[in-house]
Formats: C-alpha cells, sequence, structure tokens
C-alpha cells in the first residue's frame, strides 16, 4: 500500500478536422510555406471578423453526446485576452462562461494485469470550443524569431475532466478510450505526435486516505501516451518528496523535457496572465434546439464502449475480444462487415483475432491503413465453411485480400485452390487408391483401424490436397 | 454627345444639390459628374487648410473615375436611344439601368477600409497602415456608383467628441474654425457642412455619427445595430458600433442607408433590414402619431447636478428648440408626452464600462508585431509591447484601455462589468416599454452646440456631453439627428428622434416632415 495518492485531472485539447478554420474559410490542412493560409481574419487585421464554421459547432455538440454531456442550449463565446506574438488578435477566442458540454463522464477500464476486471467514471467537467494560435520558429542561426500563422484559427475543442483519476494506467486508459471514441465518431485523427491530441496534467499529491486536497502543478508539453504516464510518475514522486520532507508545493506551469524525462517550472500561478474573460461580442449566442441536437445523435455512430458491451452479452464474444474488436475503428468496420456476409461472428471474430492480428503484426502494418473489406474476409469464411477451399487456402486468400485487396474467387480461380467435391471423380481415385493398397486395406478390414489415415492420406495425395475433406473421408468409409 | 452637355455648369448650382439630386442631374446629362467632383476638389483646395476634414485624398484617381461614369453615362444614353429613364424627383432611381450614385463624390472615414488606401483610424499605431480588403459597406457605396474622394478625420479609434483627439491635429468646424465639428466624424462632418463631399460615411459607438451632424447642421442616421455590416470597420466597441450616413437632407440619408445595408456572411451580427420607401416617407404625416420626450435626456431634471450628480449642462438654445419641435408636432396633430426613463441616468457609466471593455480587447492587435507602429529602441518581447503602445496610442486612448482593464479585471468584473451588462438589458427594457406606448422619442442630439476648440479638457465632461446619444446605442435602436434652426451665435442646433428596432422608415418620415416646414419657412422668408 502506498503511503500517498495523487489526485490528477486533465484538460485535453483536440484538433477538429473540419476542412477550414473555426472563424474563417482557410484551410486547416496545411503544408508549404508558412503563412500561406491565412486571411485578414485568422490573421487578426482590423476590421476583420470571425464567423464560426458550423462543422465545429456539430462536431463539438457530438462530441459532448459521446461524453454524456449536457448541451449548452443557449451556448456562447467568450475572449481571452493575453499578449504574445502567435496571438495575432491579442485574444483567444474561447468558451468560459456558457461551455457548449457540461457534466458529462467516461467510463474507463481499470482491469488489473491479475484478470479482475473493474471500470471506473471519470466525470468530465465541462468541453469548450476554441481557436488555436500560431507557431513561433526559433532561428537560431540569426538568434531571431519568426512567426507562423497557419496555426491560427484550426478549431480546437477542450475537454476538462473532473480530478478523478488516481494513477497514470488511469489516465492512459481514459485517454486510449478517448482517443478510441473521438476517431470512431470522426471528428479528429487525434495524432498525438502531430498535435492533434494534446493533454495537460493537473496533479496534486496528499497522504493516503487525507481527504483535504494539496496544491496542484499542471503540466504541459506531453506529445505521447508514454510521456503522459512517465511524467505523472516523475511529478507525484517530486511532490510527494517535498510534502514528506515538510516542504510545499508551489501552485506553478510545468514543461515535461522528454529528453531528460524530468519536469521543469515555467511559470509562477502569480505571474499568470490575468485574462480578462468576457463575453465576445462579434458572435451571437448560439441557440442550440432539441431537434438540432436529436439530429446529431441520429448521425453518431454506437459508440465503442457500447458495442463492447453488445458483443459480449449478444455475440457471447469474450470480453478479450469485444476489447480488441472495438479498440479501433477500421477493425470495428471490418468485423461487422465480415460477420455480416458470412453470417457468423464468432468464426469472423476468430479469423481476425487470429489470422488478421498476425498479418498486421508481421506487415507492422496499422490498423488505419488496413485494405482489406469486410466482403472479401467474409466470403473467405464461406469458402472455408463450405468446404469449396481448404482452411490452408483461406489463409492464402486472406493474405492475397490483406495484401493486395484480391478478390478470393478470382484469387481461388487464378491459383487453382477450389477442392475437389465431384462425388464420381472422388469414388474413382478412391477405388483405385484400394486397389492400390490392397495390403492396408486387409489389415484395416481385420482391425488396424490406423490404416484408415494412411488410404485417406494417400487418396488426398492422388488429388495433390485438393479434395474436400469431409467428402473424401465420406466416400472412403462407404467404399471400404 | 457631349455636344449636348450641360445645360447646368455654374458651379453654384452643383453645390446647392444633395447626393441624390446630383445623382439625378449626372444621368440626365445636366452636370458631368467631371465637373462635380471638380467643383469639389475647388473646394477642398480653398478651405482644407482651415478644416482639414481629411487625412488623405486622391484628386486624379477620382477625376478619373468620374470620366467613367460620365462615359457609362453616355454609353448607356445611346444604348437606350438619348432618352432618360428617370422621372422621380428622389430616391433610387429604378428602369435607369444605372447604379443610385454613379458619379457622386462621397467621403469616407478613416476608420472604414478601403483596400489600398491607408487607413489610420486617426492613430499613430496605423500611421502607414494600408489594408488589404475594403470593408463591405464602402464596397457597397463603390458598387453604387460613388466616387470615394477620400477618408476623412476622427478622434483616434472613434473615440472622443471633437476631433481634437486625432494624430493627425484637429479639425475646423466649417462655420467657425474656432470651434470644434464634433466627434469622432467630425472630419466627415466638416467636409460635408463644408462642400467637401456631397455626402459621407461615418460610424457612430455612442454618438459619433449624430453628434458631429447636429453641431455641423446636417443628418445624421445611426441605424439598427446590425443593419449595416461591420466587416472592414475597424473596431472600437463591438457590440455598439455602426456604420452610416452623414448627409445635407434626410433623403439622401435614406437612400445611403439603403445602399450600405443588408446582411454580410462576413458578420454574423449583421442582419437584413427592410427598404426604406422614399416616397412614403415624404408624405409622412406626424397626425395621430405618439411621440414622448424622456426628461433625462431634455435637461429637465434639474436636480441630477443638486445632489453631486456629473450632468450635462443643456444650452438654453437646445432647450427651447425642443419645445418649438414639441409645439409643431402638436399643431400637426401629434400627442406628444414627457415621460419618465429613470434608468437613463445611468446610460453614460454604463456605456463607458462596456465601450472601454471591448475596446481595451480591440485593441489588443496593435502590439507593434504584425503592423503598424512599432518602437524602434524595443529591446525584449515586454518592452517592444509597452514602448510601443505606450507611444503609439494618444492618451485618451489610453485611458479608455486603462478603464477597460479596469472592469474586466477578475477583481471587478462582477461588480462592474456584470452590472453594467445588466443595466445595459434595463435600458433596453425602457426602450421596449417606451415604444409599446409611443411611436417615436425626442430629444435634443446633443445639450449643447459647438463648443469651442481646446474648451473640452475635462473628460469625464466630455464623456457626459454623450448623454443624449448613448442611450440609443446601448439599445441597438435607429436614431437620427437633423438640423433645427441655430443657436444665439449662429451655431446649428440638432434634435434627435430615435425609433423601434429596424424603425428607419419612421424616423427618417418624421425628419423628412421637420426637414420640409424648414424649407417652408425659408422660402416664406425671403
Amino acid at each position: 500500500m502506498s503511503e500517498f495518492e495523487m489526485v490528477v485531472g486533465l484538460e485535453v485539447h483536440v484538433e477538429l478536422k473540419t476542412r477550414s478554420k473555426i472563424f474563417c474559410s482557410c484551410p486547416t490542412r496545411f503544408g508549404g510555406d508558412p503563412n500561406a493560409h491565412i486571411c485578414e481574419v485568422c490573421a487578426g487585421l482590423p476590421g476583420a471578423l470571425p464567423r464560426l464554421n458550423k462543422k465545429v459547432l456539430d462536431y463539438a455538440i457530438m462530441t459532448s453526446l459521446s461524453l454524456h454531456c449536457e448541451v449548452t442550449k443557449e451556448s456562447r463565446f467568450d475572449r481571452k485576452n493575453y499578449f504574445y506574438p502567435d496571438l495575432p488578435k491579442g485574444y483567444q477566442i474561447s468558451q468560459l462562461y456558457a461551455p457548449i458540454g457540461r457534466n458529462g463522464y467516461m467510463d474507463i477500464d481499470i482491469s488489473d494485469p491479475a484478470g479482475s476486471s473493474a471500470v471506473k467514471r471519470i466525470r468530465i467537467h465541462e468541453l469548450h470550443m476554441e481557436d488555436d494560435a500560431g507557431k513561433l520558429i526559433h532561428d537560431e542561426t540569426g538568434n531571431r524569431t519568426m512567426i507562423d500563422f497557419s496555426r491560427c484559427g484550426v478549431p480546437l475543442l477542450e475537454i476538462v475532466t473532473e480530478p478523478d483519476f488516481r494513477s497514470p494506467e488511469e489516465v492512459v486508459s481514459f485517454l486510449t478510450e478517448l482517443r478510441t471514441m473521438l476517431k470512431f465518431i470522426g471528428v479528429s485523427d487525434c495524432k498525438m505526435q502531430e498535435g492533434s491530441l494534446r493533454a495537460d496534467v493537473n496533479l496534486s499529491v496528499r497522504a493516503a486516505g487525507d481527504p483535504v486536497l494539496g496544491t496542484r502543478t499542471e503540466m504541459k508539453n506531453l506529445s505521447s501516451f508514454r510521456a503522459v504516464s512517465k511524467a505523472i510518475g516523475y511529478e507525484s514522486a517530486r511532490q510527494w518528496e517535498i510534502v514528506r520532507n515538510g516542504g510545499t508545493i508551489d501552485r506553478e506551469t510545468r514543461r515535461w523535457d522528454e529528453e531528460k524525462e524530468a519536469s521543469f517550472a515555467m511559470r509562477k500561478k502569480e505571474d499568470a496572465a490575468e485574462y480578462k474573460y468576457f463575453p465576445e461580442p462579434d458572435l451571437p449566442v448560439l441557440r442550440i434546439t432539441g431537434e438540432k441536437i436529436d439530429e446529431l445523435r441520429c448521425v453518431l455512430p454506437e459508440l465503442p464502449q457500447d458495442r463492447r458491451k453488445r458483443y459480449i452479452e449478444e455475440l457471447h464474444l469474450p470480453e478479450y475480444d469485444a476489447g480488441i474488436l472495438t479498440a479501433n475503428k477500421e477493425i470495428t468496420v471490418l468485423f461487422e462487415r465480415t460477420a455480416e456476409i458470412c453470417g457468423d461472428p464468432k468464426e469472423a471474430s476468430n479469423w481476425i483475432m487470429v489470422d488478421l492480428m498476425k498479418l498486421l503484426n508481421d506487415t507492422g502494418t496499422l490498423p488505419e491503413d488496413l485494405k482489406i473489406r469486410g466482403s472479401s474476409l467474409g466470403e473467405i469464411i464461406v469458402l472455408v465453411k463450405d468446404g469449396k477451399v481448404s482452411r490452408a487456402s483461406g489463409k492464402e486468400l486472406l493474405k492475397a485480400a490483406f495484401m493486395e485487396d484480391a478478390i478470393p474467387s478470382e484469387y481461388a480461380d487464378q491459383h487453382d485452390l477450389w477442392l475437389i467435391s465431384d462425388e464420381k471423380l472422388l469414388e474413382e481415385i478412391v477405388e483405385k487408391v484400394l486397389e492400390n493398397n490392397e495390403k492396408a486395406r486387409n489389415e484395416y478390414l481385420a482391425g488396424k483401424t490406423k490404416n484408415f489415415q494412411f488410404l485417406l492420406g494417400q487418396a488426398m495425395r492422388e488429388t495433390k490436397g485438393k479434395a474436400d475433406p469431409g467428402l473424401l473421408r465420406k466416400i472412403l468409409e462407404e467404399k471400404m | 454627345m457631349t455636344s449636348k452637355l450641360p445645360d447646368i455648369s455654374n458651379s453654384e448650382t452643383i453645390l446647392s444639390m444633395n447626393a441624390v439630386e446630383t445623382a439625378r442631374a449626372i444621368r440626365e446629362q445636366k452636370v458631368t459628374s467631371e465637373e462635380v467632383v471638380r467643383r469639389i476638389f475647388e473646394n477642398i483646395d480653398e478651405r482644407e487648410s482651415i478644416i482639414h476634414a481629411y487625412v488623405s485624398f486622391w484628386k486624379e484617381e477620382a477625376l478619373e473615375k468620374a470620366r467613367e461614369c460620365d462615359k457609362k453615362v453616355r454609353e448607356y444614353l445611346e444604348r437606350i436611344g438619348g432618352q432618360t429613364g428617370e422621372t422621380s424627383d428622389v430616391g433610387m432611381p429604378e428602369n435607369t439601368g444605372l447604379p443610385p450614385l454613379l458619379g457622386v463624390p462621397v467621403a469616407v472615414k478613416d476608420n472604414l477600409l478601403f483596400s489600398g488606401k491607408r487607413t489610420a483610424c486617426g492613430s499613430k499605431m496605423l500611421e502607414n497602415y494600408v489594408p488589404p480588403y475594403t470593408a463591405t459597406c464602402v464596397e457597397k457605396l463603390e458598387e453604387a456608383g460613388a466616387i470615394i474622394i477620400g477618408k476623412t478625420n476622427m478622434d483616434e479609434f472613434g473615440m472622443g467628441v471633437s476631433t481634437e483627439n486625432s494624430y493627425f491635429g484637429a479639425t475646423s468646424h466649417p462655420l467657425d474654425p474656432d470651434c470644434v465639428p464634433g466627434g469622432s466624424s467630425g472630419g466627415s462632418a466638416a467636409a460635408v457642412a463644408a462642400g467637401e463631399a456631397l455626402a459621407a460615411l461615418g460610424t457612430d459607438t455612442g454618438g459619433s455619427i449624430r453628434q458631429p451632424a447636429a453641431f455641423c447642421g446636417l443628418v445624421g442616421l445611426r441605424p439598427t445595430y446590425g443593419s449595416v455590416s461591420r466587416h472592414g470597420l475597424v473596431a472600437f466597441s463591438s457590440s455598439m458600433d455602426t456604420a452610416g450616413p452623414i448627409t445635407r437632407g434626410s433623403v439622401d440619408a435614406a437612400v445611403l442607408f439603403n445602399i450600405v445595408k443588408g446582411r454580410d456572411p462576413k458578420d454574423q451580427t449583421s442582419a437584413s433590414s427592410p427598404d426604406i420607401d422614399i416616397s412614403a416617407m415624404e408624405s409622412y404625416s406626424v397626425r395621430g402619431k405618439r411621440i414622448a420626450i424622456p426628461k433625462q435626456l431634455s435637461g429637465v431634471s434639474d436636480d441630477a447636478s443638486a445632489d453631486g450628480k456629473k450632468g450635462p449642462l443643456f444650452s438654453h438654445d437646445v432647450l427651447n428648440a425642443v419645445q418649438t419641435a414639441r409645439a409643431i408636432l402638436e399643431e400637426n396633430g401629434a400627442v406628444v408626452e414627457e415621460i419618465d426613463m429613470p434608468v437613463l441616468e445611468y446610460a453614460v457609466p454604463i456605456y463607458y464600462i462596456l465601450s472601454s471593455a471591448e475596446a481595451s480587447s480591440n485593441l489588443s492587435r496593435y502590439d507593434g508585431i504584425r503592423y503598424g507602429y512599432r518602437d524602434p529602441e524595443a529591446k525584449d518581447l515586454s518592452e517592444l509591447y509597452t514602448r510601443t503602445r505606450s507611444s503609439g496610442f494618444g492618451l485618451e486612448v489610453k485611458r479608455r484601455i486603462l478603464l477597460g482593464n479596469y472592469v474586466l479585471s477578475s477583481e471587478h468584473f462582477e461588480d462592474i462589468y456584470r452590472k453594467a451588462e445588466k443595466a445595459r438589458n434595463l435600458v433596453k427594457t425602457a426602450f421596449d416599454d417606451a415604444f409599446s406606448k409611443y411611436d417615436l422619442l425626442l430629444s435634443p442630439a446633443s445639450p449643447m452646440t459647438a463648443p469651442k476648440k481646446g474648451e473640452n479638457t475635462d473628460p469625464l465632461a466630455a464623456y457626459c456631453s454623450d448623454l443624449c446619444t448613448v442611450p440609443s446605442s446601448l439599445a441597438g435602436i435607429p436614431s437620427i439627428s437633423f438640423p433645427f434652426g441655430k443657436s444665439s451665435e449662429g451655431l446649428p442646433i440638432g434634435l434627435q428622434l430615435m425609433g423601434r428596432r429596424s424603425g428607419e422608415q419612421e424616423i427618417l418620415g418624421a425628419a423628412r416632415f421637420f426637414e420640409k416646414l424648414g424649407k417652408i419657412a425659408e422660402e416664406a422668408e425671403s
């Protein structure tokens, strides 16, 4: 039992994958030269006004619904005022007083490795929309700093949790689940390395059992789940070391250094800017109707957690399999389509869990890059079940479909994978084998039962392994 | 075709016409646009050294545009066989196929962007700023055929009541150069009054169209908030900024309003509003109308100064004008009543709290990083900000930024900003109540006529002089100031009419009614 407890909350920034920016029509996907994709709005020129991209609002509502939040009926934007060179307007357009979503939750899996399964509910404090800032580029050689405003106005959602986490594992489990969900509903790519998912960690420590919260620090620059986990471990240990020795924790913002695997103070809270929030007068109040919410609820796909539950309860899949099949949108889509085509969810699951996963591992392919279609895998399963191809040929078909999206029946034609199921032909073959192996046949009839396998093998060899094994066995039994 | 030109070439005739009449004369080839523009620039050359209405103008370019306009008229007339399509005296030239203000020289306040022309907002901060795009309302004026001939002087970022707070120097009153023309659209008002433009666009946050129009004997229309797009209007107070016309008469104001108004996808606070029917304006009658005079806006409550509250002093001439107007209305069959709107006593502090809060945020972008003035001495980022903003902004602007920061600070946000926000809603409710019983509200446009330059040294007194104009700004309702006689010193007096949201037709009609009475009186005198 640990002598202290950590209390952790998250502020997660998610970059929405809308085509245009939140308050203007500049593209969000950019490359090429710095400042190539800016206009008077995102560059904050005099006289420019923001105009809300409706898609951003839709995505924010969809995410709110997926996180079981109450959608605010009269939501609005507020200005967060501060000076920084990457912030061309001198304020960020965010939401403080009436954020789009409030009071939600997400359940996370906190099963321990020993196998006991458990679920924990993480409460979502709020969810709000805001615009991203630009990027400062430090030119070391010229000893100057330049600014790329192209990222200005890229839409962000900020998801703020309650301080409900007690371990780095819980945090990582939450982030994993959140990422799966956001990708599932199609609002974000959630690529942490590229910054489209950013998590800031608020953390404090206290003696185990102490009801009073300690002073918290905020940690930034966490660019992977591993960094999040490491940083939480480091920061909680650092704080506890101070507290245990009678010191006090400074309320400050800290920066995680991934190379040094340590965090460093960025700024004290008392230096923190006074943000002078006030309602954004350039944007009207967002009145969100019940119809609008219902409409968006209808386009939301079944969420991973609900799907997982259904797989276990209705399809009777093992929990482990259900977890794998719902951890990723592409795998889920493949599974559902496969099961639909072959009519056998259990078999569909087996093929994906065993054969497809092996192919993914062996080739280092990401699920996002899967080429194989559910219709192909479903067809393969049916062909194997119906004895049209052997299980081994089925695997070959899977590989072909996996590598080059081959159509199973065409591939079987081209590579002569069909099994022989012509009874007359098989009868002739069996008779020929029995004639040539009189001795073995007689021994079998005298009670040497294992000779049956030998004779079956001989017949199979005669067909070059292409006989429908069930049919061949039946014919051999009859002829004997 | 040129041989038919012109039967009016007398320059005084040119200056005697308002914008709409001039447009008609140009369409009918009674005068050329080139002649009009040339005459306007003669005036500019003659008077600008004293008046200083403009911060920039472009004569050759304007003349070039004027010749293009004249060519369009000629080509059009050739195409239709020489008949002028127009018969109507006023208003939009229906069926002429030519834009309504074709060839008319118009001035634009220097906080409305005009692509490629410096827009400085009266500030050192933007002394060299050239915008890459044009404000929607200016674009619409150009589409209507108007020739934008220059940018007019203003109090820095619209903050002021005299056009003395301009980095480019003060503007003088055209009737008495020792007096101020009002502000902040003082340059626009002075230009129109001095015959240096036929009409102008101004902007009005707390009275910046209406008060200078009143001082200069012109019509100034502050439209319903949102009826004219703010896209390209350099923001001062986003929830109250409006652009609108300053003109010689109410018909010009109506025509310009019809041109510049409309919902703009680039301004999500904008909305469409009904077209003004000019002939309905002409036939407007006050008979049976119910008109109220809010006593808080007409100097009646002398007790305000008695209990130590600072209030503006209303001049006797102005108060007399209100009573004269009242008598005229009653004679013509209107019911006029004085009403009590106690919340308006707080209108000035509410206005200065909210507008300064928004201004402090809107002016944050002037930081010396990307455009505009940058202090050359700054050694690091923090110095760059402080030095740039300390020397780039004028005193009044800095005062408002400080005030805005104060009311938005976490310490004061709830007890000052939020309270003012709630009080603003009470002002709106008070107007809703008033308009449930009355068609129009009448008040002075300003408690006094144009003061002398340099008199305005006490900022609080200047703020208080906005008493008459800030209430409709807070409520977002339309209001118009129109000339109504002169003071004993011979300076114009302006009265104000306020109407329901999108009630421009009503206030323009009533302003036209007074205007016609004035014309009749003038004619009787002569």
